[in-house]
């Protein structure tokens, strides 16, 4: 096996480390949930970035994520009840807050305390996400959100789901960037063979990292052979697939993946014998070892089949629970084994230069890059 | 909130002291552990007031290199409660004890337009907030008032930096602040951020509230040692513990009755959270009701005050007759 290399920044180069345990930027959009999830009808709870959220939307639908703590006695907001046109009522005194999280009543007082407030942090709605900024506010420029177009273009039709991962964001990070553990993970659905023969490319700049792979002349793989067919009634024969794997700081993922039949020139340009598919992926940290993983499968064919949206969401689903059974076994393996360290392959060049580029921001942001969390006790829940 | 967490408290080297206005001096401290400072952020400083130690808050003016620096500035009243005496005798190369920088005055960003109101020292938990919003480009103005040029800090600074946003308002040079002006002329949505003086502050807050704008974009941080009289001597009495206690014009109530070994509840002791709140039973004279925590219903009616700020005086203006202090009667929790 062979692998090839370009870097399209020159940047002074330092050896990055394979901290076990990652720490997060703050200075970044993070999604706090789904559009749909979020509602002016009731207030959900979610740590994003280790900070406790309510969220919520006003009436006039605008996204709300304040501290879930209120500043008197630290009762949970999440709680608490919607009222006005923008408020949050504390489910234990009954103090009020906008959704500025600034107190608008204080039930046993004719006045306000001034300093009664509690953080409200920027956010922004697109993608069908709402995201959140937790650090630096005079920072957060919704230019910076990653782009994620396809999740609400007419050319693309599809759906996802959250998973709730028990381990390290950077594990889930590490997982999509370097996808020969298909072959071994995935061997019934996506798997083959030739994912860890054949060559890949990576790219990166200051703010992406690219994963190019291309397997020509193949068989196409249960899940792939399907969506051909979908397409193509009746498709036989040889595909050449691909995978191009676009990260973007601090935590999406968006895999351009595909088949198509086999010589009519998709390497080169041409899809039109294909089919395409993007596989939109944007991480949560929520703790050090857990994180909130939207996911969601887009296509740019048969896009008005709601069977086959269906479909996609319920194979995909199938897929990532396997991923998510060896997150999971190997975060738990982590902590078992705190002094054992992680050794490279070839095949983590993509996943390393994510590691390279949140470890600037987390020095930029003066923060340390191995997150200092005790491992839990070892019975945790499974 | 006086925090009760010790992580908070580190040590920090006095670097640099200097004579800004008249009896305003600005200390540059050197943190153990720095970490960036944001506007309207403060740190609390342990002050020895009568060989004691004492807490005192102040606002963080600046902290460049990232924190590796904090700037604060103090301002030294005849009647002081001793804790700007204190930092007034500090010298370059000594050691205090301080808080990290803590936030109870957040500056929002995003708001459409803001209005800065400094009264006086008030401009320290302000300039910060300036400087931030010149830099993200925001539409602002910055209001500066003060009853002499002498007493202003940074003044020419602040007029150099800010230019056309900047405004100066000098009781003693004829340009005293138009109140109801500054109120009138805010587009509906702003937010004013304030600091200084409670006459002004409180002038602010009913021309804001006659107005009917949102009350919650009226932001201020108020530090309790001012008020609508000169402090004065006064005498206060808690006849069902026998005490009685002379309150001298350079200390709070609530520091006499705790000297005299009453045992009191407070938590902010600036007049916000009402917790120092005492019974009046009688009154010889006229309470100055200084906190924030009372409407001013409840503040006219004279029943209860707050003493960690509020103080007894004899009448208004304040007389020349001096030897009959005012006399105020008690009850505590
Ligand atoms: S804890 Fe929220 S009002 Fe008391
Ligand atoms: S101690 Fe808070 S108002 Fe007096
Ligand atoms: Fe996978």
């Amino acid at each position: 096996m062979t692998t090839s290399m370009t870097t399209s920044t020159t940047t002074s180069t330092t050896n990055s480390t394979t901290a076990k345990l990652l720490s997060y930027p703050l200075n970044a959009w993070y999604p706090a949930g789904w559009d749909h999830e979020i509602t002016s009808k009731g207030i959900i709870s979610r740590t994003i970035a280790g900070r406790p959220l309510a969220l919520y939307r006003t009436q006039d639908g605008h996204p709300v994520a304040l501290a879930d703590a209120c500043w008197h006695r630290l009762a949970p907001l999440s709680q608490g009840k919607l009222m006005g046109r923008d408020e949050i009522q504390c489910p234990y005194h009954g103090l009020r807050y906008n959704s500025a999280g600034r107190c608008t009543a204080m039930p046993a007082q004719e006045t306000l305390n001034p300093s009664a407030t509690v953080a409200s942090y920027p956010v922004s709605e697109r993608y069908r996400y709402v995201w959140v900024w937790l650090g630096d506010p005079t920072l957060a420029d919704p230019a910076l959100l990653p782009d994620m177009h396809q999740l609400e273009s007419d050319e693309w039709a599809g759906d996802g789901e959250t998973i709730h991962a028990p381990c390290n964001y950077q594990l889930v990070l590490d997982n999509l960037m370097d996808l020969t553990h298909e072959e071994f993970v995935h061997s019934s659905s996506i798997g083959q063979e030739e994912l860890s023969e054949s060559e890949f490319e990576v790219t990166h700049d200051e703010n992406t990292v690219t994963v190019t792979r291309w397997m020509r002349n193949i068989d196409a793989p249960p899940f792939w052979l399907k969506n051909m067919r979908d397409r193509f009634p009746g498709f036989e024969g040889k595909v050449d697939r691909w995978q191009i794997i676009h990260y973007t700081f601090p935590s999406t993922i968006c895999i351009d993946v595909g088949v198509a039949e086999a010589g009519t020139g998709a390497p080169e340009g041409d899809r039109s014998r294909g089919v395409n598919g993007y596989v939109m992926n944007t991480i949560s940290p929520e703790t050090d070892r857990s994180c909130h993983y939207f996911w969601a499968f887009m296509r740019n064919y048969r896009l008005e089949s709601q069977l086959i949206t269906t479909q996609l969401r319920n194979g995909v689903h199938g897929v990532f629970g396997e991923d998510e059974a060896m997150l999971q076994a190997q975060q738990a393996a982590i902590d078992a084994n705190p002094d054992h360290e992680f050794y490279n392959l070839n095949i983590d060049m993509g996943g390393m230069w994510v590691r390279r580029l949140l470890e600037r921001a987390l020095e930029a942001e003066g923060r340390s890059i191995a997150a200092r969390a005790p491992a839990p006790a070892a019975s945790s829940k499974a | 909130m006086i925090t009760s967490r010790d992580d908070v408290w580190q040590k920090a080297d006095v670097i640099a002291v200097d004579e800004v206005a008249d009896r305003i001096r600005r200390i540059v401290l050197r943190p153990e552990l720095p970490r960036p400072a944001l506007p309207g952020e403060h740190i609390d400083v342990l002050a020895t007031v009568n060989g004691e130690p004492q807490v005192r808050s102040y606002s963080v003016v600046e902290a460049p290199d990232n924190g590796g620096q904090l700037v604060i500035t103090v301002f030294r009243t005849p009647e002081s409660r001793g804790g700007s005496e204190f930092m007034h005798s500090l010298e370059q190369g000594q050691v205090l004890r301080i808080t990290k920088p803590l936030q109870n005055f957040p500056l929002r960003v995003g708001a459409p337009s803001y209005v800065l109101l400094a009264g006086g020292i008030g401009i320290t938990a302000i300039a910060g907030m300036a400087a931030l919003l010149r830099r993200l480009g925001a539409d602002y103005r910055l209001v500066y008032v003060a009853r002499s040029r002498a007493a202003m800090a940074y003044l020419d600074d602040l007029a150099a930096v800010h230019g056309d946003r900047f405004e100066a308002h000098i009781d003693d040079e004829g340009g005293s602040l138009d109140v109801q002006a500054l109120v009138a002329g805010v587009p509906v949505h702003t937010e004013l951020y304030m600091c200084g003086p409670i006459r002004l502050m409180d002038a602010v807050r009913r021309t804001w509230a006659d107005r009917g704008l949102d009350r919650t974009n009226l932001r201020y941080e108020t530090f309790g040692n001012s008020g609508w009289f000169d402090a004065e001597p006064f005498v206060v009495r808690i006849p069902r513990l026998g005490v009685e206690a002379a309150v001298g014009s350079g200390e709070s109530m609530l520091e006499a009755l705790e000297r005299e070994g009453v045992d009191m509840m407070s938590d902010c002791r600036k007049g916000e959270c009402g917790l120092c709140q005492v019974k009046v039973l009688g009154l010889a004279g006229r309470i100055d009701h200084r906190d924030v925590f009372y409407s001013d219903r409840q503040k006219a009616s004279d029943s209860s005050m707050c003493c960690c700020v509020s103080r007894a005086v004899t009448a208004a203006p304040p007389t020349t007759s001096g030897d009959r202090p005012a006399v105020l009667t008690i009850e505590v929790p």
